[in-house]
């Protein structure tokens, strides 16, 4: 049985150089095919003695099975070459930016307001809207503002005849909510408000944040509470709050709140105070049944402070280098 | 209100700092705006008289002057043109230090030397004042130190008061308000009613006594016009703020900053007949003090005597009655005006004076008989003269009224949510001057006259808790009933919107709610804009009717700032006048010009065009579960490409326009590239409806794509509409995947190219069903759109 040594001997040479799935094939008909030579081996075997024929059988047979193997392996290993080659030819520049759409953002104002919402949507209050387009009445005299009330002078009222005007804060909103709704009352009010003022430090037009709670039982200690709270989480610091007295026609006490965030210095960051009794009498509230609070707060002044904006006027110029830069 | 620390302190003397003394005053309500010293640091600058002042003789504009010190002569070149013999001024020797560490040495001007500098207040940072060197009183003590005899070791403090506070609109008011909060003791100067020496008189008659219920005079006959008012009060005006004018006009000035009480002088040989408190004619003609001509409102209280108007009342006086320096004879006048008939006239005529700053908010109706008393006194001192009665008219019954105020204690203690010890509550009151009555656990509370701003328990409660400290009083977190909102899940939130925008690209941007009336017209010429009646500028003078018009401004901003891919949008109002009405709509508005996509290294970016902009919409509309209710109709817009418009319509009603903005305004405003525009109704936007599930069918899907030949000119979307609207039970979908125009498609006609999905919720559909409904459709096709199948 040399000749079956020599065949296995070739064949595996010849599995050995096969490079691709082709030439195996090939190599598997050689020697295993119908009329393959280890296959023709097997066809001898009825020349043989009976004696002989088992062993020289199984020897054959063992012989294919092991080219078989070989066969299978050296093509498993081709395969996985060949995939090697695939994978290495797609590799691409991973470094190089993404395709297509960049995004836009919302700008500072926006985001400032928002996240005043979500402060105070937290804890139960809903947002209210009303027209910037205001009647003298919600504007100023709901609010224990009467004609000719030194207050006005404060305000640089925008004016559409003797009866209308741009509204000079969002105050109006809370008479427009006690009008027409009963405590207990928890709401804030976000939206442009009007000033006939401008230079670096005031715009014709700004935003403000007013905030509303009437109910029975509610304390200055209540508004201070609230307060401190709402500027420690928009910081996300310890900062140090002050109470100081102040006046607003429409709160009594009155209220300036400064705080101090860690360099001595004081800054004034919103007003506000306990509802005036005359303004819950304009708006149907029993002042002796039920009190509350009201604040207000400038979002672009909030914004300068949080992210440190030292011009008012960047906020309307709409410049994109600098909305990008807040996005 | 700017007051001298230095004076405050002769009234009430704390013992607590220039700082302390700030924060008790801020914390307590009068919050301090400023604080400055009187002068800069300077040192070594005494009083010297000038002996000699001679022609420098290299320089036209300087003298050479022989200065004493009061013990040696200097010889010093000054350029100051007021420099002469005899004046005393401030003399900075060798060796002094003036303000930003100058020091004065020894030094030759053109030749000749000089040993020291004559000074104006500006170089000792007294004032801003270059006007010459110093002008000292006469009687100034030559060599005194300058520091010293100006009392310059002084702070001057500005308080910044809010419009109830009138009580603190003078130093004995804040020399009041500091004694309460430091509890030191206030040391009112005595002021001894001065008698009369001469019998003269000069009538006075309230012809209105409503707006004017007291009224004080008194004459003071021979004074001396050319007396110098004493430096001790032309430093304390200085530090007020006030410029000393005359004697006559200082010492009025002088007792409305001390006592808060607004005064004036008149030369009583001006006045005809006698003093008539009145409303002004129409148009009555008045020169005021100031130099201004005015005409009179009827609504204008005046001062008159018989024949005219001699100062506006509670405002300013007249220039053709005002003291000179050849009056001998003065009518002293101090009055109480109740502060509505005063307040908003000043500014009525774009005045705005210390007068009538106090007037509208209150002055002490008491106060009359002790200023005209303390004016009096010093006039005397200062100009001489000889004083007449004090004639008095009052209409008693007019006077304000102060109606006691009555605190509980459980409401005090409420609303501070603490238990405020009686004795504390009594002792603040007290000391701010009201008269307490103890009505078993609460008070009756009599409000002194100077007190405007207390008539309700809220102003008492606002009292306590200010004296007792905002900082000391208690912090809670309130509780409430916990309660859950209905958010009603069809309404969109517009900051999902907002979101949406931006997630597509678009940077939102806030413009202006007013803006130039050509604007508006170039944008929306059909709706006239809501004007203001007083705008802050030609610019900002009309209400927006679009957002666009903001936007496209926004646009050209950038463009000129070297931006090329600009994609903005904005939610807000419009106003729109309709009728009588003004109709404030929120509306959501985008812009987009440049490219599709940012610069990028794939090359494939084109600019951006009507579909990018389309698509972005639909996606809101997708989003909002609306698309299917809107439809895009071509349309006409005056700011738009008349081939590039479409009105918006949700059911049929108009919501908004998109297209490309028209040359001609890009041209007006010189805006680069192709540009596009949308606004849309944000309450369509947002208005949807609630998801509701349908089952699932588990039938296949059947799908038959058409390509019809139709006129160029006719839009797919109403051949899109004819398909659905017959294609039958268990329609499902409806794509359009290819619009072709060329090559194998007849000129002025289009292919276009629909797949249509089928499938039913309870069985298979079979093949017949789905051909006779391809040829319904194709039949319909045919009949309205004379379209064709495409073989």
């Amino acid at each position: 049985m040399e000749n079956l040594a020599t065949l296995v001997d070739q064949a595996r040479t010849a599995i050995a150089d096969a490079s691709d799935a082709q030439a195996l094939d090939q190599i598997r008909v050689q020697y295993l095919g119908k009329k393959g030579e280890v296959t023709q081996l097997l066809k001898g075997l009825g020349k043989l003695s009976a004696e002989e024929r088992p062993k020289v059988g199984d020897e054959i047979n063992k012989a294919k099975d092991a080219l078989l193997q070989d066969l299978n392996a050296r093509k498993a290993g081709i395969d996985a070459a060949q995939l090697q080659a695939k994978l290495a030819a797609e590799t691409l520049d991973v470094t190089l930016p993404g395709r297509g759409q960049s995004v836009g953002g919302l700008h500072p104002v926006t985001k400032t307001i928002q996240r005043i919402e979500d402060f105070f949507g937290s804890i139960g209050f809903s947002v209210a809207e009303g027209p910037e387009i205001e009647d003298d009445y919600h504007n100023f005299e709901a609010l224990n503002i009467p004609a000719h009330h030194p207050a006005r002078a404060m305000h640089d009222t925008f004016y559409f005849n003797a009866n209308t005007v741009l509204r000079t804060h969002t105050s109006p909103v809370q008479v427009r909510t006690m009008e027409s709704d009963k405590p207990p009352i928890r709401i804030i009010c976000p939206g442009r408000v009007y000033r006939c003022d401008s230079d670096q430090t005031h715009s014709p037009m700004f935003h403000q944040v007013e905030g509303l709670l009437v109910d029975k039982d509610i304390s200055f200690a209540d508004l201070k509470g609230i307060l401190e709270q709402f500027l420690k989480a928009f910081f996300e610091d310890n900062v140090k709050v002050r109470f100081r007295p102040s006046y607003f026609p429409f709160t009594e006490p009155s209220i300036e709140v400064d705080i101090d965030r860690g360099d001595g210095k004081w800054l004034e960051v919103l007003g506000c105070g306990m509802v005036h009794p005359k303004v819950f009498e304009s708006s149907g509230i029993d002042p002796e049944e039920y009190t509350g609070f009201a604040f207000g707060m400038g979002v672009e002044r909030l914004a300068m402070l949080r992210y440190g904006v030292n011009d008012l006027r960047l906020f309307f110029d709409n410049d994109l280098r600098f909305l990008n830069q807040l996005r | 209100m700017k007051f001298s620390e230095q004076w405050l302190r002769e009234w009430v003397n704390p013992s607590i700092t220039t700082d302390e003394l700030e924060s008790l005053l801020s914390l307590s309500g009068l919050e301090v705006d400023g604080v400055e010293k009187a002068a800069d640091d300077f040192s070594g600058v005494v009083i010297g008289e000038i002996l000699a002042a001679e022609q420098h003789p290299n320089a036209d504009k300087l003298q050479v002057c022989s200065v004493s010190d009061g013990t040696e002569t200097f010889q010093i070149v000054c350029g100051a043109a007021n420099a002469r013999a005899g004046l005393k001024t401030g003399f900075a020797k060798v060796g002094a230090v003036l303000p930003g560490d100058f020091k004065i040495k020894k030094a030759k001007l053109r030749q000749v030397e000089s040993f020291g500098m004559l000074c104006a207040e500006d170089e000792l940072g007294i004032s801003d004042d270059h006007g010459g060197i110093m002008e000292l009183a006469a009687d100034a003590p030559v060599g005194a130190d300058l520091r010293e005899y100006l009392n310059l070791d002084d702070t001057i403090i500005e308080v910044d008061l809010t419009p109830n506070r009138s009580d603190c609109l003078s130093l004995a008011g804040l020399a009041r308000e500091v004694g309460v909060l430091a509890q030191t003791p206030v040391n009112v100067p005595d002021v001894p009613d001065v008698k009369a020496t001469v019998s003269d008189t000069f009538p006075i008659e309230l012809i209105n006594s409503d707006a004017c219920p007291r009224y004080m005079g008194r004459i003071i006959k021979g004074i001396n016009p050319t007396a110098t008012t004493p430096l001790w009060m032309v430093e304390k005006l200085r530090r007020s703020g006030v410029r000393a004018i005359d004697p006559v006009v200082d010492v009025t000035n002088f007792v409305l900053m001390e006592l808060g009480q607004p005064m004036h002088a008149f030369d009583l040989a001006t006045l005809s007949g006698g003093i008539k408190v009145r409303l002004a004619e129409q148009d009555e003609a008045l020169q005021l003090l100031d130099g201004s001509e005015v005409k009179l409102n009827a609504d204008t209280l005046v001062i008159a005597d018989h024949d005219k108007a001699v100062a506006m009342a509670g405002i300013m006086g007249g220039e053709q009655t005002k003291v000179t320096d050849s009056t001998s004879d003065i009518f002293l006048e101090c009055a109480f005006f109740e502060p509505i008939s005063i307040a908003g006239r000043a500014r009525s005529y774009g005045l705005h004076t210390d007068s009538s700053h106090r007037y509208e908010r209150g002055v002490d109706f008491t106060l009359q008989a002790r200023a005209i008393a303390r004016a009096t006194q010093l006039l005397l001192d200062i100009v001489g003269g000889e004083a007449g009665p004090v004639v008095e008219a009052v209409d008693n019954a007019k006077l304000p009224v102060r109606h006691d105020v009555v605190l509980r204690s459980e409401r005090l203690n409420q609303m501070l949510a603490m238990e405020m010890p009686s004795e504390k509550v009594e002792d603040i009151l007290t000391r701010l001057g009201l008269q307490l009555t103890k009505e078993g656990n609460d008070w009756r509370a009599a409000v002194p006259s100077y007190r405007f701003d207390i008539s309700i328990e809220a102003d008492l409660i606002e009292e306590v808790a200010r004296v007792y400290g905002y900082d000391n009083l208690p912090v809670k977190s309130p509780t409430m009933a916990l309660g859950i909102e209905a958010q009603p899940e069809a309404i969109k939130p517009i900051r999902m919107i907002r979101q949406s925008l931006a997630a597509r690209g678009y940077q939102e941007a806030i413009t202006f709610s007013f803006i130039e009336p050509g604007l508006s017209k170039l944008f929306d010429p059909k709706n006239v804009p809501i004007a203001l009646a007083n705008p802050i500028s030609a610019d900002l003078s009309v209400m927006r009717t679009t957002l666009i018009a903001g936007l496209a401004k926004a646009v050209q901003y950038n463009q000129n700032r070297q931006q090329g891919r600009i994609r903005l949008f904005e939610s807000g109002q419009c106003f729109i006048q309709q009728g009588d009405a003004m109709v404030q709509d929120p509306m959501v508005a985008v812009i987009a010009t440049g490219s599709r996509e940012p610069e990028g290294w794939t090359g494939d970016s084109q600019p951006v065009d009507f579909f990018d902009l389309k698509g972005d919409l639909e996606a809101l509309l997708d989003d909002s579960g609306i698309l299917a209710e809107v439809s895009f109709e071509p349309a006409e817009h005056p700011a738009l490409h008349p081939g590039q418009t479409a009105q918006i319509l949700r059911n049929g009603d108009a919501i908004g326009f998109i297209g490309a903005l028209h040359p001609s305004v890009q041209k007006e405003l010189g805006l680069k590239g192709n540009i596009y525009v949308f606004e849309v109704k944000q309450a369509a936007l947002q208005a949807g409806t609630v998801a509701k599930f349908d089952s699932l069918s588990k039938y296949p899907e059947v799908r038959r794509d058409l390509a019809f030949i139709i006129d160029e000119a006719t839009p797919v979307a109403y051949l899109m509409a004819a398909v659905r609207e017959n294609a039958g039970e268990g329609f499902k979908e409806l794509r359009l995947f290819d619009v072709y125009q060329g090559k194998g498609v007849e000129e002025q006609r289009k292919s276009v190219a629909l797949g249509l999905t089928w499938q039913h919720a309870s069985r298979t559909l079979n093949d017949e069903e789905i051909n006779s409904l391809v040829d319904q459709i194709v039949s319909v096709a045919q009949e309205q759109f004379g379209a064709s199948l495409r073989s």
